[in-house]
């Protein structure tokens, strides 16, 4: 508020000045060109070397035979497309791809129905509205691991809580041995991932309905357009820009999730939760097969530009405005 | 409607505020059922029991020897990933808030393909990253050093702060900092005293995400230390989760010391961090 008072005020002052100062000296103008460019220097130089330079490096690894003894012999043998190869024809890739589908299919399928039927829900008016949505942040904020480590007490098979009440109610017989077990672990990374995007799409879902012009429901309620069919006449039409982003993003943070996987399963078991992400990592930092790790996480860039070239012409428009 | 009486009204107040009272009770509801984790996290901080996991709901017999512990061996890694992410806010500050104002305000031909640069560099993965600023790193030094976890923390932070804070600075009216110019300041001056303090509240916000990033981040921690000389609190808590657990205590308390950031943030700060997850552009 006293923002805004300041830019009025300030503004006013500005354009009371009667007789502005005659612009400076020759020269003057260019210096003023570079300094302007000066302002962005860091920021380009950032991009560059901490964006630029790792995709680069990952590309021109991913075709040397790269791995610890290239730190200390300086040696990296170009070898053409062996890596590809080698990490394309092993068993786990297969597996991993097929992985990376079901753990994102899931995870995005999960996080956006609930996400939407909370968000549908916190766009009714009731005491403590705003506060309750805030708390639902919660789990997004903290960091990764550490939701990663409560889920693994909530899931551990003997003493965890979920398999203690789910006996204690009768609904199992035997723990179900929710991260040890092979036919399970997929399922459960997918529950937990649920979990920590559901704050994310409720945030965002919920600002999309709050954008839709409450006319139209008042416009549409005189048609006889409430409950069911207000949704898919008015709400769902209006918010497909903002489902769009949310679906395109969650798809391209998903692909790339590793945290999540490491600090429940790290990949196991029998490389039941295997993604190509953890497998990228597996190559080039518990193996030190940088080359390989690099190939995998091309791989890994090439799905998600798919993903992000339809998220870009889909908020072009935002940026241009 | 149909009826303006006012015992009509007043039932028809009352039938809305016993909806509204349903509606906080169901919402209440949902709430807990997602918060329990974090719930279970604390209660089982607060019962120790070694190996095996309490299971009653309320630490009856609470005791802090797990916190204890926690502090006796993550205390440390708790000053490195505050050194870490306070020195990360600083950085993503210091490189993201010129460049926001220059793409906001300045009028360069080029700025639709930084902004699409921006956008794409957020989509590149962590592990992208990592893989390439090892050999980096390891060229130059900054394998594990707290420098070096700054930099690559200020990844996630720089892209995300322009975006945040340029949209922000699009709204400032350009004759105010002219009229700063007229007056004699230059360019820089103008920006410090007139952009930076009225763009207060977007340098909060961004400051703010840059600091959970840096204190959450666990895939440069796992991937740019080698030798365990400098240990994050999540690579701290990872070491725990590796083998076989022996004090769950323990392991919950180091939790939960680490989310204080994010709980305090919440209690304190909440309009702030609403801005910067409602802005869309965040992990």
């Amino acid at each position: 508020m006293s923002d805004a008072n300041m830019l009025t005020d300030a503004s006013q002052a500005a354009s009371n000045v009667s007789d502005p100062k005659p612009v400076p000296r020759k020269g003057g103008r260019r210096r003023e060109e570079v300094f302007k460019v000066l302002f962005v220097v860091p920021a380009a130089l950032a991009i560059v070397a901490l964006f630029g330079y790792p995709v680069v490096k990952n590309l021109t690894m991913s075709f040397q035979e790269y791995t610890l003894r290239t730190f200390f012999t300086g040696k990296a043998p170009w070898i053409g497309l062996q890596n590809y190869v080698t990490v394309v024809t092993d068993d786990v890739f297969s597996k991993a791809l097929v992985n990376t589908a079901l753990f994102t299919i899931g995870s995005i399928i999960g996080q956006f129905v609930l996400g939407m039927l909370l968000a549908l829900f916190f766009h009714q008016n009731f005491p403590l509205n705003g506060v309750l949505r805030a708390l639902f942040l919660l789990p997004w904020l903290i960091p990764l691991i550490v939701g990663s480590a409560a889920w693994r007490s909530l899931l551990e098979q003997d003493s965890g809580i979920i398999n203690i009440t789910l006996e204690n109610l009768g609904i199992i017989n035997s723990p179900i041995p929710w991260l040890t077990s092979p036919d399970v672990a997929l399922i459960s990374i997918i529950l937990v991932n649920i979990w920590l995007g559901v704050p994310f799409n409720l945030t965002l879902l919920y600002s999309g309905l709050q954008d839709i012009p409450e006319e139209l429901y008042e416009a549409g309620a005189l048609d006889g357009a409430t409950g069911w069919k207000a949704f898919w006449n008015i709400t769902w039409p209006n918010l497909r820009a903002v489902v769009s982003v949310v679906l395109m993003l969650g798809v391209i943070y998903t692909l790339k999730v590793l945290d999540i996987i490491i600090g429940l399963t790290q990949g196991g078991p029998a490389n039941a939760t295997q993604t190509i992400a953890t497998q990228s990592y597996q190559r080039s930092f518990v193996e030190f097969k940088f080359g390989q790790g690099a190939a995998l996480s091309n791989i890994l860039i090439l799905i998600s530009l798919v993903f992000a070239i339809v998220y870009l012409r889909a908020t072009r428009r935002q940026v241009d405005e | 409607m149909s009826e303006d009486t006012a015992p009509a009204q007043n039932r028809s107040v009352r039938r809305r505020r016993r909806r509204g009272g349903i509606r906080t009770a169901i919402a209440i509801f949902l709430l807990a059922i997602m918060l329990f984790p974090v719930y279970w996290m604390l209660n089982i901080s607060l019962q120790s029991t070694g190996g095996t996991l309490a299971t009653s709901f309320l630490p009856v017999h609470p005791s802090l020897d797990g916190y204890r512990t926690a502090i006796h061996d993550q205390g440390r890694n708790l000053v490195t990933s505050l050194t870490i992410a306070v020195g990360t806010v600083v950085l993503t500050l210091l490189i993201a808030t010129p460049a926001a104002y220059a793409l906001a305000q300045f009028r360069f031909r080029w700025i639709n393909w930084a902004l699409l640069a921006i956008l794409i560099s957020q989509m590149i993965p962590g592990i992208v990253i990592a893989n390439g600023l090892y050999s980096l790193y390891e060229s130059i030094g900054l394998l594990d050093s707290i420098p070096g976890l700054i930099i690559a923390n200020a990844t996630a932070g720089v892209p995300f702060g322009i975006l945040i804070m340029r949209s922000f600075m699009l709204g400032i009216p350009p004759s105010l900092v002219e009229a700063a110019r007229v007056d004699g300041a230059g360019l820089l001056r103008a920006f410090l005293s007139i952009v930076v303090p009225i763009s207060r509240n977007s340098l909060i916000t961004v400051g703010l995400f840059a600091f959970i990033f840096a204190w959450g981040d666990f895939v440069y921690a796992l991937t740019l230390t080698t030798k365990g000389d400098i240990v994050p609190v999540t690579l701290g808590i990872y070491t725990y989760l590796g083998a076989h657990i022996s004090d769950w205590s323990a392991v919950m308390g180091t939790a939960m010391l680490a989310s204080i950031p994010a709980i305090v943030l919440l209690v304190l700060a909440q309009r702030y961090i609403s801005a910067g997850v409602n802005s869309g552009a965040v992990k």
